[in-house]
């Protein structure tokens, strides 16, 4: 070998090592860009698995162990395609889904769209501090101090900080969804018949799984989640450029939630369904449940994911509300205003974390009832959502070459439809349930 | 008085006393008129919508509205780019309220009606934005317009007057069809201007920038949140990009263009004329964190023999950003920095003294390498309006502001 030829051998290394230090270093800035972006899509499919949504996944494991775990994968795709059309309204327009609706379709419809939306956040938050009363009885700590401690932490984190910071204290409360993960492998389950019922869907007609699988579809979408991403990314001022990003974390939020509900699923799966405990009603019931079953270590990280959920999702209803409510009826608002640049905002902020904590004070409060109102209550309101949002995101004035694509016009209008559908039968049944179970032991007589 | 809620929606009878059609949507010719209502739309259901004007109107009250002429002198209605539609481009938008200087949105607006020989004249005074507006739209139709207004009168009303209502429209052309200015905006204080900026869509943005003066656009802009301001300049294009950082100051310029791509930042660069282009290159060399890059090359620099009136005259005779000059720095024959005398202090000198007499203790610079704790402690330790920069030969080079170094600290805030 010569030494030209060596040389030759030398520069094409450099090269090598040159360009790989450039697709590193423009890798690393893709992934800090990333970074930045990173918050709205992650916290607002994190909050989904509040403390409605909990009790909901739990019982699905406690009474039909893995079978329902299958419904994820479709429920994934469900909630990516219709968070993403909110962040890219959001990222494109620059304003936020009440904002929009007023401009385009007038003053008197997004006033009942906001105060229906008023009356079912209520209902959501009055479930959240339920969900802290439960996880706290697991530590031993009154329902009456709990809650209204939750309460106060709550308003002071929100009224004391700007936007950065509380988006930052969100995200280490999505983190703390892996306690579930934990809880999960503390319960030996059979991993391999759960990966197998992930990916093979079965179907069982009786009246009992498919209200189950109505349920799981019900929490994981609720219609409040639209108005929160889509303003988070209006607040962060995602521009079109990071629109990539901004689908990226949508997908990362979507995806890691139904990862913590799968392990929920598997939890319960494991343990109560397999020991015969399947008539657990509520997330803090299974949590007083797995004691004896999974251990008390496996028990407190149950407790204390759903302290966190409920503690996370009850500073970001109110608050999503408070955004929504302002934003269409154009009051100042937004947590890095002061509290008297935005008197409206933090009012009904207050206003709502006072009558959700102080429902729950009440003795004796029919808590369970409270639960599958508000669900019905999301059940009605997040059809009227849908549609305005598909309207809305398929207007070329307002969104340019960024309409939907006619394959994400047909996922996006069949998911809605298929919403609409369970969620009549999810409302219909919390009305009338014999009524439904009847119907459903008729339809098993045919089948 | 009257509201656009009351008339839109009306009857409206021609001279004969015949119904002709609903009220659909008033209009504004502002080229013609500012604050007149000069078209009215009536629409008839299936047949083709009619157009009243101004001077058809007789008489006007909530929910009626008749004309003086009949049906058939009416015109067929074509769409006009250049009249203002109050309901499709005033009711439920935002605008700036350029009195308050905050962005609104308007819930309804209101009419001021005077006859004058058998019509009358219908003219916008102020917009609603407030509970009253919002409550005569959520009863419209429900309630009668009785108990409509008896109910208003209960209600506190917030409403902003025509003149100091400034649309917001993203469409350029429209803009200058609709006779949109920007004066109001214009003598807003920056910063107020940029909270504005702030709270608008990125196409709204993007039209205020590009509609005010260079001036106005290049203060606002180094007031506004640095991440839009990156945004804002990369959609511009590179010509007028060019001419509203050449009225930065150009540290500030130099910042805008170290956010942007190398590639934009080189073509807004070449744009810029000679001088101002160097300038902003020379500090882009400089790491943003270091006194270099905090550093404002437009400064005061005199020998430090001159005598006080010798200095003040010759301030006087060049194109001095008055409102920057607290500092006046002082250099030696070879050109070397020697001292720093605050302007302050030339109120009380004696028009004869020599520079080097009024300066203060102790001699305090920073080479360019300098990172920003350093000047960070030495602002506040020697309580500093600013901060001579000097280069290895220990020559002036440039100077830190206190206003930057606030930014800063704020930023980190």
């Amino acid at each position: 070998m010569n030494l030209a030829t060596l040389k030759q051998r030398v520069q094409v290394w450099r090269d090598r090592g040159a360009e790989f230090g450039k697709r590193t270093r423009i890798l690393r800035r893709r992934l800090l860009i990333f970074l930045a972006i990173l918050g709205p899509g992650m916290i607002t499919s994190n909050v989904d698995n509040d403390a409605g949504g909990i009790s909901v996944y739990t019982q699905a494991g406690a009474q039909f162990g893995y079978a329902l775990l299958w419904s994820l994968i479709p429920m994934t795709i469900a909630l990516y395609v219709t968070e993403e059309m909110c962040a890219r309204m959001g990222v494109i327009t620059g304003k936020g889904l009440s904002d929009l609706i007023r401009e385009e379709f007038g003053f008197r419809p997004t006033f009942f769209l906001i105060l229906a939306g008023l009356v079912v956040d209520m209902g959501n938050t009055t479930a959240e501090f339920a969900g802290v009363a439960a996880s706290m009885q697991i530590f031993h700590i009154s329902k009456y101090i709990a809650v209204p401690a939750a309460a106060l932490i709550v308003w002071v984190l929100v009224l004391r900080g700007t936007y950065r910071q509380v988006e930052k204290i969100f995200l280490v409360a999505c983190t703390f969804y892996i306690t579930y993960i934990f809880s999960a492998f503390l319960a030996h389950p059979n991993w391999l018949q759960a990966a197998k019922s992930t990916v093979i869907p079965s179907f069982h007609f009786n009246a009992g799984y498919l209200l189950m699988l109505t349920a799981l579809v019900g929490t994981t979408i609720a219609p409040w989640q639209f108005f929160y991403m889509q303003a988070s990314f209006v607040e962060k001022r995602v521009g079109k450029r990071q629109y990539s990003q901004a689908r990226a974390d949508v997908i990362v939020g979507s995806v890691s939630c139904m990862i913590v509900v799968f392990f929920i699923i598997v939890c319960t799966a494991a343990t109560l369904y397999v020991s015969g405990h399947r008539d657990i009603t509520d997330a803090g019931q299974a949590a007083l449940a797995l004691v004896p079953l999974a251990g008390r270590w496996a028990a407190l990280l149950f407790a204390f994911g759903l302290l966190n959920a409920s503690l996370f999702a009850a500073s970001i209803l109110p608050l999503s509300t408070a955004h929504v409510i302002c934003e269409g009826m154009g009051f100042e608002a937004g947590i890095d205003r002061k509290f008297n640049d935005a008197p409206i905002f933090y009012s009904l902020y207050t206003g709502m974390l006072v009558v959700g904590a102080a429902v729950i004070l009440i003795p004796h409060a029919p808590l369970y009832k409270i639960l599958v109102l508000s669900q019905v209550a999301n059940g009605v309101w997040l059809p009227i959502v849908l549609i305005f949002m598909l309207l809305l995101v398929n207007r070329k004035d307002l969104m340019g070459e960024h309409v939907n694509s006619p394959t994400f016009n047909v996922i996006a209008w069949l998911t809605t439809v298929a919403m609409i559908a369970l969620t009549l039968v999810l409302v219909y049944t919390a009305i009338f349930p014999n009524m439904a179970s009847e119907a459903f032991a008729f339809l098993k007589l045919k089948l | 008085m009257l509201h656009a809620t009351e008339l839109l929606g009306a009857d409206a009878y021609d001279s004969a006393g015949n119904f002709v059609g609903r009220v659909n949507e008033l209009f504004l010719e502002p080229a013609d008129q500012p604050n007149r209502i000069a078209r009215i739309l009536l629409g008839r259901g299936k047949y083709l919508p009619l157009v009243a004007r101004y001077d058809h109107v007789a008489f006007v009250a909530p929910g009626v509205i008749k004309l003086n002429v009949e049906e058939k002198a009416l015109d067929y209605y074509a769409p006009n780019e250049s009249w203002l539609a109050v309901g499709k481009d005033l009711l439920d938008q935002q605008i700036i309220d350029t009195s308050g200087r905050k962005v609104v949105r308007v819930n309804d607006v209101d009419l001021a009606d005077e006859s004058a020989n058998g019509t009358v004249e219908l003219r916008v005074t102020q917009v609603d934005v407030g509970l009253s507006g919002a409550a005569r739209r959520l009863l419209k139709g429900v309630a009668s317009p009785g108990i409509i207004r008896r109910l208003q009168q209960k209600l506190p009303t917030r409403a902003i007057r025509w003149e100091f209502v400034n649309l917001i429209e993203p469409d350029p052309l429209r803009r200058i069809k609709l006779r949109i200015s920007n004066q109001q905006l214009e003598k807003m204080h920056p910063a107020d201007l940029a909270d504005i900026m702030e709270e608008l869509s990125p196409a709204e943005r993007q039209a205020i920038v590009a509609s005010l003066d260079d001036e106005t656009a290049a203060e606002a802009l180094a007031e506004l949140d640095k991440r839009l301001t990156k945004e804002i300049v990369e959609t511009l294009d590179r010509g007028k990009a060019a001419d509203i950082l050449e009225e930065m100051d150009p540290d500030q310029a130099a910042d805008v263009l170290a956010d942007l791509a190398p590639q934009a930042s080189q073509e807004v660069l070449e744009e810029m004329p000679g001088r101002e282009a160097s300038e902003v290159r020379a500090l882009l060399q400089f790491e943003g964190n270091t006194a270099g890059g905090m550093m404002n090359t437009e400064f005061i620099f005199v020998g430090e023999t001159a005598t006080r009136d010798e200095v003040v005259s010759w301030i006087g005779s060049r194109d001095v950003h008055l409102e920057s000059l607290d500092t006046i720095f002082l250099i030696t024959d070879d050109a070397t920095f020697s001292g720093t005398v605050p302007a302050a202090r030339l109120l009380l000198a004696a028009p004869d003294q020599r520079m080097a007499d009024l300066k203060t203790e102790p001699l305090n610079s920073v080479p360019p390498s300098a990172n920003e704790k350093e000047v960070f402690d030495l602002f506040d330790k020697y309580n500093l309006r600013s901060l001579a920069v000097v280069d290895d030969k220990g020559r002036p080079i440039g100077a830190i502001a206190v206003d930057d170094v606030v930014t800063r600290l704020r930023g980190k805030l």
